[in-house]
């Protein structure tokens, strides 16, 4: 059994100022969680994520930071750089929920091409994942040597194109972006269904899986773990964390059968937990305890609420039972995970600029 | 305020990604690391500053077929910064430089409005296209792009005045921008023209200062005519006083055709300032900050994409070449060209001839000196001078050193603009669009 990992959405319906983003951030910071997501598409009402979060960065210091930044309608490139950008106004707290637009509604406010399958977006997706971590790796760390000798700012031995040829793209490279803080800023992908579970197999280093029951999440687990086998990864460096929304607004709920200690329920939106927050750390302890999952992705069904509750109820219940940490022994998103600094591609292989 | 004397707008540029950025001094720090933009930024807002500004870039330039290696290069994507340093300033304007040509409306005027609401109103867009395939390489776009994002270009025909990219994009931004109604109802929009054809909602509701503030950087015909119909702030070239009158006196003048006033522009050039506690020092000092802007190398390298040719036989400390330059070469990649180089090339081997100089020598004198060189009461005297005879209308201050490149300035001259009138002394309002004395663009619902 490994650390216990929890991270918690801020997300907010209808909020545009940044104070409330702060506040709740700094919620879950207090509580020591590994990460906040904040969720996106071109679709919803609300701002762009990965601004708010950037935003949020200088507002905290500890807590990792993911927001959706979609695949399909966006420029790769583009994408890549804000995300090495949120890692290095965050020192290193960034990641990233990779999602994709399905819908024609989404692909007309772009007007450049036609709603696709979601199977074909998700490959699309990991091939934006995959130019992503070329990109972020196509400038060694050690890349600028400000040689007064020579008058040269930079090694250009050691940046690199990355010639990447995709179904739908290529990119030529380098990034305009030197290399992020944790080399590769951490990738977040849902993978509940189809495709995208083949997608996060072979790309996240943080799985989603929103399963009603202990054994459909452990079942998804394994599966990821086995798939990422497939890959040529080390499944050890896949977090999979069950998604679950939270509503811990009225303790008399969790007497309820099919609610709060009788474990979560399939609803519309999700499986869906109600009860007490105590009960809720009795669910995540027991979940954790048999391996069905490395943590939870806790959304919360009334942000400030429930946000409150679990950071004073259910973790704090979890740290003093000494199944979660009490303190951030790191400083970057990779260290709360567990997961080491990805060695650079073109260093390893030797790649020719 | 003195009865008719015009107050001075201040921006300040991040000195960045360019050959004026002194990296080889001791106090040249990280053009990366977050710290570096907070100091400036929080430097430029202890000065009253109008707006910091961020340039962009999309593709790492190249020379003689390699990746230039000799100025300080790689930098963060601008909005996500200046969204972080939404948190760590209250008043000053945040300015990006995103290119029209590798992005798409929807999703940039998002981005532009979030920044908006984050920052309570600060946010500017510097409006750029790109000319080409060779930064195309690393977009979607660029694997599709046509003669039509050029600017200068004959369009698609689809009837009506041919316009372009970078005209219609900055309309249809303004359009999404205005699908929501002051008082927070959104409404279906539907675009359809020469380049763009996109409809549905726009999910962001109207960001306080209704449109972000819209920039224009160049001086071309073609420049100063969109910057005339759509601009707020053109951000132009430094030069000679009468140079700046005519400039401003013809751009103004452009205005009334697009139903605009003299003050809905502002003409901040981009200037470069060493100061000195006597005159004297002040030019040894904008001596020696030319001598590390121009390396050996960055000297040698000059010549070339003059010449159009390989030159690194030759002494940076000799003569220069008795060839002619290659017409038409590619030598160098991702920069604006030169213009006549047969031309240049003749003008830079008189002013040898004419002063003994050696090619770095020559490659210092001919590449500019800082606009204004003095003691701190002799530049405030001369800035207020170019903006009280129309000139300008303020300056986008561009350092040489990051990130302390701006300190001197706002400690030892912002006071002096201040004594004469010259500059404000408090924010009054909490908008970019205040600071400038912009009005508020009317909803066009």
């Amino acid at each position: 059994m490994g650390l216990l990992h929890l991270a918690a959405a801020v997300d907010q319906p209808s909020v545009h100022d940044a104070g409330s983003y702060v506040d709740l951030a700094r919620l879950a910071e207090r509580g020591g969680l590994d990460f906040v997501t904040l969720d996106d598409t071109f679709a919803r009402p609300g701002l762009d994520a990965l601004a708010v979060l950037s935003r949020v960065a200088p507002e905290t210091g500890r807590i990792g930071l993911v927001p959706t930044v979609t695949t399909t309608h966006t420029e790769p490139f583009h994408v890549q750089a804000a995300v090495a950008t949120l890692d290095w106004i965050s020192r290193g707290r960034a990641g990233w929920r990779l999602d994709v637009s399905t819908t024609e509604g989404e692909a007309r406010l772009f007007g450049r091409r036609h709603a696709a399958a979601a199977d074909a977006l998700w490959q699309e997706a990991g091939e934006v994942a995959d130019v992503a971590a070329k990109l972020w790796d196509s400038w060694e760390d050690d890349a600028e040597i400000r040689d007064e000798a020579t008058g040269r700012f930079l090694d250009r031995d050691k940046l690199h194109y990355v010639d990447f040829q995709g179904a739908s793209f290529s990119v030529r490279g380098p990034s305009i972006v030197p290399r992020p803080p944790q080399g590769h800023p951490v990738r977040v992908v849902d993978a509940t269904e189809g495709q995208a579970r083949r997608t996060a197999a072979q790309y996240a280093d943080v799985a989603l899986v929103r399963a009603a029951s202990a054994a459909h999440a452990g079942a998804v687990r394994d599966q990821l773990r086995s798939e990422a086998v497939e890959f040529g990864r080390n499944p050890d460096d896949l977090r999979v964390l069950a998604s679950l929304l939270v509503d811990l607004g009225d303790g008399e709920h969790a007497a309820e059968p099919g609610h709060g200690g009788g474990g979560p329920r399939q609803t519309a939106q999700g499986p869906l937990y109600r009860g007490g927050p105590v009960d809720l750390a009795e669910l995540i302890a027991a979940w954790h305890a048999d391996g069905t999952v490395d943590g939870f992705h806790l959304t919360p069904v009334e942000p400030r609420r429930d946000l409150e509750r679990l950071v004073n109820g259910t973790v704090a219940l979890l740290q003093h039972r000494g199944l979660f940490r009490t303190f951030y022994p790191g400083s970057t998103l990779r260290e709360h995970l567990g997961l080491a600094k990805p060695a650079n591609q073109y260093v390893v292989t030797g790649g020719a600029s | 305020m003195t009865a008719g004397r015009k107050y001075m707008h201040l921006a300040a540029h991040f000195p960045g990604v360019n050959n004026t950025t002194v990296w080889a001094d001791p106090r040249s720090k990280s053009q990366i690391e977050f710290s570096s933009f907070e100091h400036l930024a929080r430097t430029a807002e202890r000065g009253l500053f109008d707006f910091f500004f961020l340039a962009e870039g999309l593709r790492l330039r190249e020379h003689k077929g390699r990746i230039h290696d000799l100025d300080v290069v790689g930098r963060p994507e601008s909005i996500t910064v200046l969204n972080a340093l939404a948190a760590v300033t209250e008043r000053l304007g945040l300015a990006a430089t995103v290119n029209a040509t590798f992005n798409e409306p929807y999703e940039l005027a998002r981005r532009f409005a979030t920044l908006d609401h984050l920052s309570g109103g600060r946010a500017a867009w510097n409006v750029v296209t790109s000319s080409g395939a060779f930064t195309g390489e690393n977009f979607r776009r660029g694997g599709y792009l046509d003669r039509a994002d050029l600017p200068h270009s004959r369009l698609r025909s689809s009837g009506g005045t041919p316009i372009t990219r970078a005209t219609e994009f900055v309309a249809t931004t303004r359009e999404l921008w205005d699908t929501w109604t002051p008082d927070g109802v959104s409404r279906p929009f539907a675009h359809r023209g020469q380049h763009f054809d996109i409809a549905g909602e726009f999910t962001v509701p109207r960001s306080p200062q209704g449109y972000p503030v819209v920039i224009q950087a160049g001086d071309s015909a073609e420049g100063r005519e969109f910057a005339a119909s759509t601009a707020d702030v053109i951000f132009t070239r430094h030069g000679t006083l009468e140079a700046g009158r005519s400039f401003y006196a013809d751009v103004k003048r452009r205005l009334a055709r697009y139903g605009r006033t003299s003050d809905d522009l502002k003409i901040m050039p981009g200037v470069s300032v060493v100061l000195g506690d006597t005159a004297a020092e002040a030019q040894e000092k904008a001596t020696e900050i030319r001598r590390q802007q121009v390396s050996p190398q960055n000297a040698l390298l000059a010549l070339e994409q003059v010449w159009g040719t390989d030159l690194s036989s030759y002494d940076p400390d000799g003569p220069l070449p008795d060839i002619d330059p290659v017409p038409e070469s590619s030598i160098t990649q991702g920069r604006t060209r030169r213009g006549d180089t047969v031309a240049i090339a003749e003008k830079w081997r008189a002013l040898s001839r004419e002063k003994g100089l050696s090619i770095r020598q020559t490659v210092i004198e001919a590449s500019g000196r800082q606009s204004f060189i003095g003691t701190p009461e002799a530049v405030a005297t001369e800035l207020d001078e170019f903006v009280q005879r129309d000139a300008a209308d303020g300056f986008i201050l561009v350092p040489h050193l990051t990130p302390g490149g701006l300190d001197e300035f706002v400690d030892r001259v912002v006071p002096l603009l201040q004594e004469r009138g010259a500059f404000r002394t408090e924010y009054r309002g909490t908008t970019l669009r205040s600071h400038l004395g912009l009005s508020d663009p009317v909803w066009k619902g």
